[in-house]
């Protein structure tokens, strides 16, 4: 990779909800024009971490810079303007069920930009035939597949050109031959626009066909941050759990398990333990 | 980024350079629409694009597409890397008409 400044910084993040601890010390940094993938099962924290790049949530302590901005100190307006250089896909693909699959499209062009209707028309145009949603533009989302909902929301991602994507289980609840239609585009659109790409999913063979590195969340904790490579042949028997679908009984902690049950508040600011930890 | 016509061989050679993006698309697009407004054969030269987003992408297919009405020249020429991979992302490559260099263009 270059030596320009990373794309997104993490250092020492953590964050709670309530009393739990649900990001631990995270720190990490994703390169220009990188694919970089945070994996873990659920419950590991993955989504918590997306939230926070996406600055929807305030840490309780670290820092996070995105495309060398301090998110934690920005104004509203600052952070707008910071987004408007940022895509997400999100998993549902959070498409405005009233208007057409081009009015969802085009919706950030109109909002941000000044472009005459033309250019934005094709420009939408341009975004549907490179997610292979060519001629769709007058579909309501609700007339659209699981797949082309995922296409569509990418479509809606990219139309500003960001500099960098973020995309929340790409491949969830797809069949695995239009799941690797979009581990496919992902690295299209690395190729040709340059853009970082953050993608959390659980989903190990898509990991491996796009990722440049991989981030392995494990109970709010990076249990690993490595290459594909490094990943796949590392002794740490957690990862290969992880890698080779094998479930974890956690440790029973008799005191804590009583006071669950008989609803008592825990003591400390634990995490409460879980049943168990599998992908 | 800068846009610098010049005339040559009866066409006029658009050279864009720089980046072409949401910020500098539409005069490029007001440059390459009047000259399709007055039926000019245009040559683009796209050696010195260091970057071309989809904005600047729509801009060009506007004027491609004014010059087949039209039935004049509108060539892309010398299209640099960076250009080129954003064209051939959405197969655009298959569409525009291309030359390797700007006399080629000039001569098709």
């Amino acid at each position: 990779m270059s030596n320009a400044p990373p794309s997104i910084e993490v250092i020492n993040l953590d964050t709670h909800y309530g009393d739990r601890q649900v990001l631990k010390n995270v720190s990490l940094s994703v390169n220009p024009g990188e694919i970089f993938v945070i994996m873990g099962g659920s419950g590991s924290g993955k989504t918590t971490l997306l939230n926070h790049l996406l600055g929807l949530l305030r840490p309780t302590s670290g820092t996070i810079r995105i495309l060398g901005k301090d998110i934690n100190t920005l104004s509203s307006l600052e952070m707008q303007d910071l987004r408007t250089r940022m895509g997400v896909a999100f998993q549902s693909g959070a498409l405005f069920s009233s208007m057409s699959v081009g009015d969802n499209i085009a919706l950030p062009l109109r909002e941000h930009t000044d472009l005459d209707e033309m250019t934005i028309g094709i420009v939408t145009r341009l975004k549907l035939e490179v997610v292979s949603l060519a001629g769709f533009e007058h579909l309501m989302p609700a007339e659209l597949s699981g797949g082309m909902i995922k296409r569509a929301a990418f479509a809606r991602a990219i139309v500003m050109d960001p500099k960098l994507l973020f995309c929340d289980e790409p491949s969830a609840g797809l069949d695995p031959v239009v799941a690797s239609s979009i581990d496919d585009l992902i690295l299209r659109l690395r190729d040709a626009m340059g853009m970082s790409i953050v993608v959390v999913t659980h989903d190990l063979d898509s990991t491996f066909k796009i990722a440049d590195r991989i981030c392995v969340l494990d109970k709010g904790e990076v249990l690993a941050l490595d290459t594909v490579d490094a990943i796949r042949n590392s002794p740490n028997e957690r990862i290969q759990n992880l890698l080779n679908r094998r479930t974890e009984e956690a440790e029973v902690d008799p005191d804590a398990y009583l006071r669950r049950l008989l609803g008592e508040k825990e003591k400390h600011a634990n995490q409460p333990t879980q049943g168990r930890t599998g992908l | 980024m800068k846009i610098e016509s010049r005339e040559r061989d009866g066409a006029v050679v658009v050279a864009l350079v720089g980046e072409v993006d949401l910020q500098h698309s539409p005069s490029v697009r007001k440059h390459l629409m009047e000259l399709m407004f007055d039926r000019r054969p245009v040559v683009v030269d796209m050696t010195a694009v260091e970057y071309i987003d989809s904005s600047g992408i729509a801009s060009l297919v506007e004027a491609y597409q004014a010059a087949r009405k039209n039935g004049t020249r509108f060539v892309l020429a010398a299209v640099s890397q960076p250009a080129m991979r954003v064209l051939q992302l959405a197969r655009l490559d298959k569409v525009f008409a291309l030359a390797d260099t700007v006399e080629a263009g000039l001569s098709a």
